[in-house]
C-alpha cells in the first residue's frame, strides 16, 4: 500500500529535488529496520529469561488469554482503519482521513489502556518487573511496544491538527504514509509479542 | 530538591581533580569572555551551531573530537605514570578508585568522543562532496545528531567535577556495574551519556545510508563511488544494525539500576552473561564501525599520491562488504573464556581468523597501487605507510587472540591491551589524521604544515611502538590490564619505557597542535586557489575550497571511477555552459541544540535522581521537536545570480593562482603513460 502511494506522491510532484516523500519513506523504513533490531534485542532478552521465574509464577500462571486476544483484534482492527485513512488520502479527502485517524487513535487508545490495566493488575498482584528475571523482561519487551503505540498516538494527534491547519501538502502527505508504516510495524511486532510471550507462554 | 545531588559530589579532597576543574575553568572562561569581547555569539549561533550544512557540522564534529582527545589522553598518561611508579606493591599516586575511573574515562572518551566523531565528522565534510549531493538526505536530523553527541561530551566533563565517573572499565561489564556493586552515580553518567549520543549515532546512520543510497549525482552507480563513500556506506549499515542494541542493552541496564530489575542481577534469575553477549554483539561491529572508513581514507590518500587509479577497486568494496557480514558473527571472541564449550568458541575463533582475508585483500590492494605508482612522500602517505605495517602487525596478533586456547591464557592481559591499542592507533588513528590532512583545505581552503604534519607522524609511529610493544612483553610475564599497583619489581622498567612511548605520542599530539597554528598563521602562503591542491581524482576536488555551501553550482555528471581524473586527462573542456539554475537549500534550525540541551538536562537529572528537572528536560524534548515539526518554512532557493556571483569569484581566484597544479598534470601524465 505504502509503495503505491509513494508513487502517487511521486508524480503529482514534477520538481525533482524538491519531491522528498520518496527519500523520507525511504528513510522511515531504514529507521523502523533499526527499531526492529531493539525489539529483537528484548526478544533474544526474554528468551533466555523467560525460565528465569525465581520460584515466582510462570507464564501460564499469569496470562489471560481472552483478555490478550481483545487487546489484539483492537490493535489490528485500527491498521485496518489506518489503511482506509491512506486510501482517503490518496483520493485526497481530508475529512476522511481525520475520522479514520480519530478511529484509529481510539482503538489505539483503548488498547494502551488494557495494557496498562494489565500491568497494573499484576503488580497489584504481587508480580511487579522487579520480582523476577522473566517478569523484567516480560514487562519490558511488552511496555517497549505499548511505549512505541503511545508515540504513535501523539502522533496521530499531531497530523490530526496539521491536517487540519495544512491539509495534505506535501509535507503532511509523507507523514502519514510513515505513520502509517509505523502502525503497521507495531502491528506485526504486536503479533510476534502475541505469539512468543502469549500464545507460547500459556500452551 | 536535588535528588541523590550535594555539596558533597563535589571532590574538594581530589587535588588532582581540582587542578584540571581548575584549569578547565580558567580555559572555558578565557574562551567565554573571548567570544564576548569580540562579539562573536551571534556569529557562532547563526554560522555554525544552528547550520545544517554537512561540511560546517563536520568541522564542529572534529573541533568537540580533537578537545575530547586531549581529555582521553591526560587520562592515558595519567595511567602510564602510575604504573612507571607503583612497583613492588607501591601505592602510586593515584588511589584505586580514583584509576579505576581513569581507565574507564579513557575508553570511554576515545571511542565514543574521539574515534567515532571523528569518523562521522570526515563522512560529513567528504561523503556528500564525492556523491555530488548538495547536503544530506536529512540535514535537521545531521544538525541534531552532533548536538546529541556534543551534549553527551559534555556530560562526560561534567562527571569529572560533579560526582563520580564509572569504575567499571568501558563496557560496564554487569553485574558489577548494577545498582549492588556500584552504587554511586558513576555508571548512571555512562549510561546517559551513552544512550544520548548513540541516539544520535543511529539517526547518523540512517541519515548517511539514505543520503548515499539515494543522493548520488547522474551517472554515479554504485561501483562508480569513491572507496571512501563504499566504505562509510558499509559502516553506516553497521551503525543502523548494531547501535539499536547498544540502546536496548543499556536500557536494560538502566531498569535494573532505577527500578531494581532482574536482567543482570547475579540473583532472582538475572543473566550477566546476557549482557555481555548483547554489549559486544553491538560492540563488535562498532569496532569495524571506526576501521572501515579508515580504510576509505587510505585508499584515497594512497591513490591520490601514487597518481595511479587504486589497485583492485571491484575486490576492495567485496572485501569491504565480506567484513561488514563477518563482523556479525564474531562477537563471541571476546569472552571465550565464558564457557560456551568447544564447538561455540570453535566456530567463533574461525570466524575471526576468516576475517583475515579479506583484510589481507586490502593491504595487497595498497600495496599493488604503490607498486609502479609514482608515490609522493607527503604527511598524509606516511601515515598510510605506517598504517599499513603497524595494521598488519596489530592483525597478526589479533589472530593469536583469535585461537580460543592462546585466548584462554591471554584473556585480560596486557595483549589484549597493547593488540586492540596496535590495530586502534595503527588503524583509526592513523587514518585519522590522514584524512584530516588530505581533505583540511577542502574544509578551509588552505593546507596544513606539511614539516609539522610529518613531525607528528614520527612522534606518534615511534611513540606507539616504544608505548605499546612493552606491554606484549609484560603480558608473557603475567601482567594482566586494569591493575593500579603490581607487586614484581622487575616490570618497572618495561612500564618506564611504555610511559617514555606515552611521552613521545604526547609530543605527536603537540605537533598536530603547533601544525594548526603554523598552518592558520600562513593560511595565505599555503591558499588552496584552485580546489584542487593534491591533483585528486574524486568529485570533492572539482569544486573551490572551501567548498560553497551549495557544494556544486551544477550538479556534476559521472561516467567512470574516478570521474574527475579523467576529465583533467580529457583537458579542462569548459562544457559548463548551461545558465546556472535556482539551488535549492535547506535552513539552518535552533531545533538541534535546544532539544539536545532538554536532553541535556533530562540526562544529567536522571544521573541524580532529580525527578522534576528530569520531567523539565523530557517535556522539553518532546515539545521542541514538535514545535519543530509545525515549522513549516524549513528551506528557501539560492538565486541564479547568486550562484554565478559565487561561481566568478572562484574562477577569478584559480586564474590567479600560480599554475603548479597544471605542471604537476604533466608530471602524472608521463607517469601514466609509462605505467
Amino acid at each position: 500500500m505504502a509503495t503505491d502511494t509513494l508513487h502517487h506522491g511521486a508524480a503529482s510532484e514534477p520538481h525533482e529535488h524538491h519531491d522528498a516523500t520518496g527519500t523520507k519513506v525511504f528513510g522511515f523504513w531504514v529507521y523502523l529496520m533499526s527499531d526492529l533490531v531493539i525489539f529483537g534485542s528484548l526478544f533474544a532478552t526474554y528468551a533466555v529469561l523467560m525460565k528465569g521465574t525465581a520460584a515466582g509464577p510462570t507464564a501460564a500462571d499469569i496470562f489471560e488469554l481472552p483478555f490478550v486476544l481483545v487487546e489484539t483484534f483492537l490493535l489490528l482492527f485500527s491498521s485496518f482503519t489506518f489503511g482506509m485513512g491512506v486510501l482517503a488520502m490518496n483520493a485526497e479527502r481530508v475529512g476522511q482521513v481525520k475520522a479514520w485517524l480519530a478511529i484509529t487513535f481510539l482503538l489505539g487508545a483503548a488498547f494502551v489502556g488494557m495494557e496498562v490495566y494489565e500491568f497494573q493488575h499484576l503488580i497489584h498482584q504481587g508480580y511487579g518487573p522487579d520480582q523476577s528475571a522473566f517478569l523484567s523482561s516480560f514487562f519490558t519487551l511488552v511496555g517497549t511496544h505499548g511505549l512505541h503505540v503511545t508515540v504513535g498516538l501523539v502522533w496521530i494527534l499531531v497530523m490530526l491538527v496539521q491536517l487540519s491547519t495544512m491539509g495534505i501538502t506535501p509535507m503532511t502527505r509523507p507523514r502519514i504514509l510513515c505513520l502509517s508504516l509505523f502502525w503497521h510495524f507495531l502491528d506485526i511486532v504486536w503479533i510476534c509479542v502475541f505469539s512468543f510471550v502469549y500464545l507460547m507462554g500459556v500452551l | 530538591m536535588f535528588g541523590k545531588l550535594t555539596l558533597e559530589a563535589i571532590p574538594y579532597h581530589e587535588p588532582i581533580i581540582m587542578v584540571v576543574a581548575a584549569f578547565m575553568a580558567i580555559g572555558g572562561a578565557a574562551l567565554l569572555g573571548a567570544l564576548t569581547y569580540y562579539r562573536k555569539w551571534g556569529w557562532l549561533w547563526n554560522e555554525w551551531f544552528t547550520s545544517v550544512d554537512h561540511k560546517k557540522l563536520g568541522i564542529m564534529y572534529f573541533v568537540v573530537a580533537l578537545v575530547m582527545l586531549l581529555r582521553g589522553f591526560a587520562d592515558a598518561i595519567m595511567m602510564r605514570t602510575q604504573l612507571a611508579m607503583a612497583a613492588g606493591g607501591a601505592a602510586g599516586y593515584l588511589p584505586p578508585e580514583h584509576y579505576d575511573q581513569i581507565f574507564t574515562a579513557h575508553g570511554v572518551i576515545m571511542i565514543f568522543f574521539v574515534a567515532m566523531p571523528m569518523v562521522i565528522g570526515l563522512m560529513n565534510l567528504v561523503v556528500p562532496l564525492q556523491i555530488g549531493a548538495r547536503d544530506v538526505a536529512f540535514p535537521f536530523l545531521n544538525n541534531l545528531s552532533f548536538w546529541l553527541f556534543a551534549v553527551s561530551a559534555i556530560l562526560v566533563n561534567i562527571s569529572l567535577v560533579v560526582g563520580e565517573f564509572a569504575k567499571t572499565g568501558w563496557l560496564a561489564y554487569a553485574p558489577l556495574s548494577g545498582i549492588e556493586f556500584s552504587p554511586g552515580v558513576g555508571v548512571d553518567y555512562w549510561i546517559w551519556a551513552l544512550q544520548i549520543s548513540g541516539i544520535g549515532t543511529t539517526l547518523t546512520g540512517i541519515n548517511f545510508f539514505v543520503t548515499i543510497l539515494k543522493m548520488r549525482t547522474k551517472g554515479m552507480t554504485l561501483f562508480r563511488m569513491p572507496i571512501f563513500t563504499w566504505t562509510s556506506l558499509c559502516a553506516n549499515i553497521l551503525i543502523i544494525a548494531s547501535f539499536p542494541i547498544l540502546t536496548a542493552t543499556i536500557a536494560l541496564l538502566t531498569l535494573d539500576r532505577y527500578f531494581g530489575m532482574h536482567f543482570f542481577t547475579n540473583d532472582f534469575g538475572g543473566n550477566m552473561m546476557m549482557y555481555v553477549n548483547l554489549i559486544w554483539a553491538w560492540g563488535h561491529p562498532e569496532v569495524y564501525i571506526l576501521i572501515l572508513p579508515a580504510f576509505g581514507v587510505f585508499s584515497e590518500v594512497i591513490a591520490t599520491f601514487a597518481r595511479k587509479r587504486l589497485f583492485g577497486y571491484k575486490t576492495m568494496v567485496w572485501a569491504t562488504v565480506a567484513i561488514t557480514l563477518l563482523s556479525f558473527i564474531v562477537w563471541l571472541h571476546h569472552f571465550f573464556t565464558m564457557g560456551a564449550g568447544a564447538n561455540v568458541n570453535a566456530f567463533f575463533g574461525i570466524m575471526t581468523m576468516i576475517i583475515a582475508i579479506p583484510t589481507g585483500v586490502k593491504v595487497f590492494n595498497w600495496l599493488f597501487t604503490i607498486f609502479r605508482g609514482s608515490l609522493e612522500l607527503t604527511s598524509p602517505v606516511l601515515w598510510t605507510l605506517g598504517f599499513i605495517i603497524t595494521f598488519t602487525l596489530g592483525g597478526m596478533t589479533g589472530v593469536m587472540l583469535a585461537l580460543p586456547a592462546a585466548n584462554f591464557v591471554l584473556h585480560n592481559s596486557l595483549f589484549v591491551i597493547a593488540h586492540f591499542h596496535n590495530v586502534i592507533i595503527g588503524g583509526v588513528v592513523f587514518g585519522m589524521m590522514a584524512g584530516l590532512t588530505y581533505w583540511f583545505p577542502k574544509a578551509f581552503g588552505f593546507t596544513l604544515s606539511e614539516k609539522w604534519g610529518k613531525r607528528s607522524f614520527w612522534c606518534w609511529f615511534i611513540g606507539f611502538y616504544v608505548a605499546f610493544m612493552p606491554l606484549y612483553v609484560l603480558s608473557f610475564f603475567g601482567a594482566v590490564r586494569r591493575m593500579q599497583s603490581y607487586a614484581n619489581p622487575e616490570w618497572q622498567p618495561w612500564m618506564i619505557l611504555a610511559w617514555v612511548g606515552a611521552v613521545i605520542i604526547m609530543m605527536g599530539i603537540a605537533c598536530t597542535i603547533i601544525q594548526f597554528w603554523v598552518s592558520i598563521r600562513d593560511r595565505k602562503l599555503n591558499a588552496d586557489l584552485t580546489g584542487d591542491p593534491w591533483d585528486g581524482r574524486t568529485l570533492e576536488w572539482s569544486t573551490s575550497s572551501p567548498a560553497p555551501f551549495y557544494n556544486f553550482a551544477r550538479l556534476p555528471e559521472v561516467g567512470d571511477i574516478d570521474s574527475f581524473w579523467s576529465q583533467k586527462q580529457r583537458g579542462n573542456e569548459q562544457l559548463d555552459e548551461a545558465p546556472y539554475t535556482d539551488i535549492h537549500m535547506p535552513r539552518n534550525t535552533v531545533a538541534g541544540p535546544v532539544i539536545s540541551f532538554f536532553a541535556l538536562i533530562l540526562g544529567f537529572a536522571l544521573v541524580w535522581h532529580i525527578w522534576w528537572l528530569a520531567a523539565v528536560g523530557a517535556l522539553g524534548v518532546v515539545v521542541s521537536f514538535i514545535a519543530r515539526v509545525f515549522n513549516e518554512d524549513i528551506d528557501y532557493y539560492v538565486p541564479a545570480a547568486e550562484v554565478a556571483r559565487i561561481e566568478r569569484a572562484h574562477e577569478k581566484r584559480k586564474t590567479s593562482a600560480p599554475s603548479s597544479a597544471a605542471s604537476d598534470r604533466e608530471q602524472t601524465n608521463y607517469v601514466e603513460a609509462r605505467a
